[in-house]
């Protein structure tokens, strides 16, 4: 077996990427703790200053942001999405991959498509119209239920117990007599928890990070944390110790999963991919 | 019993997948005025489209950022994957590194970048400024615009690409590599004669990932214009999308926004067919 050492090169690049990788949330970091004079003195200030306390109370103190409002609602939109996605996805996969049915292929290629169409861009105006209707705009149902529609979660919890729960422990339980929905909750959610892992970071990071549909259906004073930022954003916009210290806040939460299930993530998605 | 398991999904499918894609198109047949009247319009808002200067300047500003972005962040990922692929210590924590920008949301992103463009104080320039490059106004001209859009789109995803080629770099056996180089073939050829070819599925599904994304870019350029979708004072960066939300959601011509998210999703498919095309061709001598 040939071993692959890295050259000269390859270590420069890769110190290079790491660098350019890290360099923005340091300076978020370092704009964040500073005054704002420093943040727009040239040459820049490079390393963090004292002010960190100070910027975050302004933050949360002000009257049009709504931050911990916005803080506070994306956790739970992120939180019940997050929860259904899993339940949902799980209970698919379980049917697609280890039950016959009529119609399974057909409903499964369904699935793929619908992975394939940018809903949330293509369908706006109904679904906007729908949230008008139903008197939902502004309120957390709004950011909440067309989420719950995740055909990449499906398909990867199909793939996940294709590959995780063999047919025959199916089959096994069911001659015991078990009912289809306790062969899922005993025997097919402890085999693919590594899958419902890796679905779940992913739902939450998309659903803290998303932007366009909150902009659209919510209103500033009832927000989620990117609309909050935004709020600062449109009203401060060189106010930068204002909103470096709001988009700090508002990526602790990510910074901390990331951290917390670095291996599993960079592995979900390694073998995500070659599945694909 | 496997019916009543996938209905669920099925359901929200109907509501929120199916629905919204109709209705769609039933909207884009209808002109809607802000009073709320509505009036058939058959194609008229297609065709309306087609002449509309503003959206045509959407379309060319999203498909040019799209190739300022996706062009340098294909290669940059490939070359990463490449050296993230040799033995190393610390190969979790670097892998991690790369990809700490695709945990960082999107507009706190943007709102760093934007300051780091900023023409007085930002960084870019200061460090532009080295080289004997006078300070550039990153935000009031087309192509500066678009590149300071593409770093951030590239600072994002550049790490993300990086591990799925990586991922799709130790599904090849690593005894071409051997037999190749029993032949005598470099390092280099062998990039290109067996790493590049067998890559061919993964980097099918990350370009058609990276068309999607790009196509539909929103977030960072909104947020380059404080969270405006004129992207610009002469709309010098509005993407499609901000397009269909400044139409439906700050004029209220629903039918208008209906039409063009049609558009959009033809544009899409054109791009991904293309994209589809030309990987198809890369190393594809055989």
């Amino acid at each position: 077996m040939t071993v692959w050492r890295p050259t000269l090169m390859t270590r420069l690049m890769l110190a290079l990427a790491i660098v350019l990788s890290a360099f923005p949330l340091y300076w978020m970091l370092v704009i964040a703790s500073r005054t704002n004079s420093d943040a727009v003195s040239v040459p820049p200030a490079f390393l963090p200053g004292g002010n960190l306390g100070e910027n975050i109370v302004a933050v949360l103190d002000n009257e049009d942001a709504h931050f911990l409002v916005g803080l506070t609602n994306s956790f739970v939109v992120a939180s019940v999405v997050t929860v259904s996605v899993v339940v949902i996805s799980t209970l698919a996969g379980f049917s697609f991959a280890s039950l016959s049915f009529k119609g399974r292929n057909a409903l499964l290629l369904l699935v793929l498509l619908t992975m394939a169409v940018p809903l949330q861009q293509m369908g706006v105006v109904p679904l906007y119209r729908l949230m008008v209707n139903l008197e939902w705009t502004g309120t957390l149902k709004a950011v909440i239920l067309p989420y719950l529609l995740n055909g990449f979660g499906v398909f990867l919890m199909t793939q996940y117990t294709r590959q995780a729960v063999p047919a025959e422990l199916v089959e096994a339980a069911r001659v015991d007599g078990a009912a289809t929905l306790r062969i899922w909750w005993n025997v097919v959610l402890p085999a693919v928890r590594p899958g419902m892992g890796v679905l779940g970071i992913n739902t939450f990071m998309l659903l803290w990070n998303d932007y366009m549909w909150p902009l659209i259906v919510l209103t500033p004073d009832n927000p989620t944390v990117q609309i909050a930022i935004n709020s600062l954003n449109a009203r401060f916009s060189t106010n930068y110790t204002l909103i470096f210290a709001g988009t700090a806040l508002s990526i602790i939460p990510l910074i901390a999963v990331f951290i917390a299930f670095g291996r599993q993530i960079v592995g979900g998605l390694m073998e995500g991919a070659v599945k694909a | 019993m496997p019916y009543v398991l996938v209905s669920p999904y099925f359901l929200l499918f109907a509501a929120f997948g199916l629905f919204p894609l109709v209705f769609t198109l039933y909207y884009s047949l209808y002109d809607y005025d802000l009073a709320g009247t509505t009036e058939w319009a058959g194609l008229g808002n297609y065709a309306e489209l087609l002449t509309d200067e503003d959206f045509w300047n959407a379309v060319v500003n999203t498909v040019g950022m799209f190739f300022l972005a996706t062009v340098p962040q294909m290669l940059l990922a490939l070359m990463l994957a490449n050296a993230l692929n040799k033995r190393f210590r610390f190969r979790l924590a670097i892998r991690m590194s790369v990809l700490l920008p695709l945990v960082t949301s999107v507009v706190a992103v943007a709102v760093v970048f934007t300051q780091l463009y900023a023409r007085d104080w930002g960084l870019v320039n200061w460090v532009l400024g080295w080289f004997g490059v006078d300070p550039t106004n990153w935000r009031a001209e087309r192509v500066p615009s678009w590149i300071a859009i593409a770093t951030m789109v590239d600072w994002r995803w550049t790490g993300y690409n990086a591990i799925i080629f990586l991922a799709g770099m130790q599904t090849i056996p690593r005894d071409l590599y051997e037999a190749a180089a029993i032949d005598g073939a470099s390092r280099r050829r062998q990039f290109w004669q067996i790493t590049l070819p067998m890559l061919r599925p993964t980097m099918i599904f990350v370009v058609l990932n990276s068309t999607i994304g790009g196509l539909t870019l929103f977030s960072e350029p909104t947020t380059f214009y404080n969270g405006n979708v004129d992207g610009g004072s002469q709309g010098q960066f509005q993407t499609v999308a901000m397009f269909i939300v400044k139409q439906g959601f700050r004029e209220f011509d629903y039918g208008y926004a209906a039409a063009a998210a049609w558009l959009l999703f033809l544009l899409i498919l054109i791009g991904a067919l293309v994209n589809f095309l030309f990987v198809r061709r890369i190393g594809g001598s055989k």
